[in-house]
């Protein structure tokens, strides 16, 4: 396989159990303009080096969780609940 | 030996301190700007790139060239760019190895069928040669296909666009830029654009580890590594970079003569003059800068490809490869001017569609720096379109987007 994800409840795990979920990016408050919205919905850092970013976890316990990976080299640096790390 | 040497195809110059235009990338789409602004006179230009010439997404691409695409955005600009490549090789006076093959989109369901039958009506309606056939004639053309009934993905129809074909990837990149240094631009290879340098909201030249160039203008032409890029420029682009993997086969006998694509199998598949089964397939199912190949596209690719052509239950592979693409959400380009920063022009979020596109990029970014006007065809894919919410959506043409 590709590369594993550690996922905090199954452990360490094949990336193709997981489903991609893309960057973490700030969700902007219902009063904000419509251009901050537009940047929100289209624009990305697509950052080579590492990048917040969401996985979850469809062909194991179903959750999604945070991680932090080296988009160069697909070393997963760090995982964890949202809630728990910093998004 | 002395032949070669006489005979280099471009340049070697002492990078300068100030140009009228600066391309960052020198691949296809940095090169064709290149060479359709020598055309137009404009030739104070250097291309620059990290690597060597066409080493990126230029040489992984599996360079098909067709224009039956879905909206009306998309259909004449590539239209236009498939009429530039009939044309390229003996404009450039350099063998390009444009094989007029032809090209399958297979509809295996009935919403498939629906899919290519829409875009069957827009191709006619906006003069691009593509109709829709049924097994019988899918077997004339093709007659390896696996046609038989009672498969979980019956081949039901095609989409037939006869003059799609492929073309000798390096040999574009070559003939591009032969013509670009006959007409008088500098192409600097290994000269990696490391900053770029800005004052009162417009760019103002590039940084490189061999020195400052200043410049007029700024072209972003890199494919894979654009928001790198752009984020020199202080800019984020609606863009997501995600490898495409491909494989070639051993060579065998001429097999099947036309490309092959199946958006519900997500592969495509054509055979080489050399014989080799050129393989290719969606993007992979997360974004990624490594240029790794994995055995999990390699099953994947070969699993679709035993559904439609089964005869090739015992090919063995020769390689595999990946390439980058950068990713826009609706499957189209992002060209021209970006609102709130003069001088800088892109050309870019070529995502898996951009090989067949490098002719009318080229020529149209090269006239709108010539002119400061924007080409109307390219006018839809202004980068302001993301504010505005007026996306093309160019999604159903796109065999890597099934899955994206």
């Amino acid at each position: 396989m590709a590369f594993l994800v550690r996922c905090p409840n199954c452990g360490d795990r094949g990336v193709y159990e997981f489903r991609f979920g893309g960057e973490v990016v700030r969700r902007p408050s219902t009063s904000e303009a419509a251009p901050v919205w537009m940047k929100y919905f289209y624009a990305r850092r697509n950052a080579a080096g590492n990048q917040r970013e969401w996985w979850y976890h469809s062909l194991g316990c179903r959750r999604w969780l945070l991680a932090e990976r080296d988009t160069t080299t697909n070393e997963i640096l760090s995982t964890g609940w949202p809630g728990e790390v910093q998004a | 030996m002395m032949v070669f040497r006489k005979n280099r195809m471009w340049g070697k110059h002492p990078l300068r301190d100030a140009y009228d235009v600066v391309i960052v990338g020198a691949g296809v789409h940095g090169l064709s700007t290149a060479y359709y602004l020598g055309q137009m006179g404009i030739s104070n230009v250097a291309v620059l790139d990290k690597g060597y010439l066409g080493g990126g997404a230029s040489a992984r691409s599996t360079a098909i060239i067709r224009s039956n695409y879905l909206t009306a955005e998309a259909i004449p600009f590539f239209r236009e760019s498939h009429k530039l490549y009939q044309g390229l090789a003996s404009e450039l006076s350099f063998n390009l190895l444009f094989d007029e093959m032809g090209r399958l989109d297979i509809g295996h369901s009935e919403s498939s069928v629906y899919w290519l039958r829409l875009r069957a009506e827009f191709n006619q309606l906006l003069g691009v040669d593509s109709r829709i056939i049924g097994p019988a004639e899918i077997k004339k053309l093709a007659p390896q296909i696996d046609l038989r009934e009672g498969k979980t993905l019956p081949i039901m129809a095609a989409l037939y666009h006869p003059p799609a074909g492929v073309v000798r990837h390096d040999a574009v990149v070559w003939g591009l830029a032969r013509g670009a240094d006959r007409a008088g631009v500098e192409i600097h290879p290994f000269t990696e654009v490391t900053g770029i340098t800005r004052r009162n909201g417009r760019v103002t030249g590039v940084e490189t580890p061999a020195g400052r160039v200043s410049a007029g203008m700024v072209v972003s032409a890199t494919a894979g590594w654009t928001s790198t890029v752009t984020a020199m420029a202080g800019l984020d682009v609606p863009i997501v970079t995600f490898p495409l993997q491909a494989c070639v086969t051993e060579p065998v006998k001429p097999f099947v003569h036309i490309t092959i694509s199946s958006a519900d199998l997500h592969v495509y598949v054509y055979q080489t003059d050399r014989g080799e089964l050129v393989i290719g397939g969606p993007v992979d199912p997360y974004s990624t800068y490594s240029q790794r190949s994995t055995l999990d596209m390699l099953q994947e690719l070969a699993a679709s490809t035993l559904e439609l052509l089964p005869a090739l239950r015992d090919i063995k592979i020769m390689r595999q490869w990946a390439g980058l693409c950068d990713m826009t959400p609706d499957y189209a380009p992002i060209m021209g001017q970006v609102d709130g920063l003069d001088g800088f022009i892109l050309n870019c979020g070529w995502g898996t569609w951009g090989f067949k596109a490098a002719p009318a990029s080229g020529r149209t970014t090269a006239e709108l720096i010539a002119t400061g006007r924007t080409p109307d065809l390219i006018r839809p894919f202004a980068l302001s379109r993301f504010d505005d919410n007026a996306l093309v959506n160019e999604r159903a043409a796109a065999i890597a987007a099934a899955i994206h």
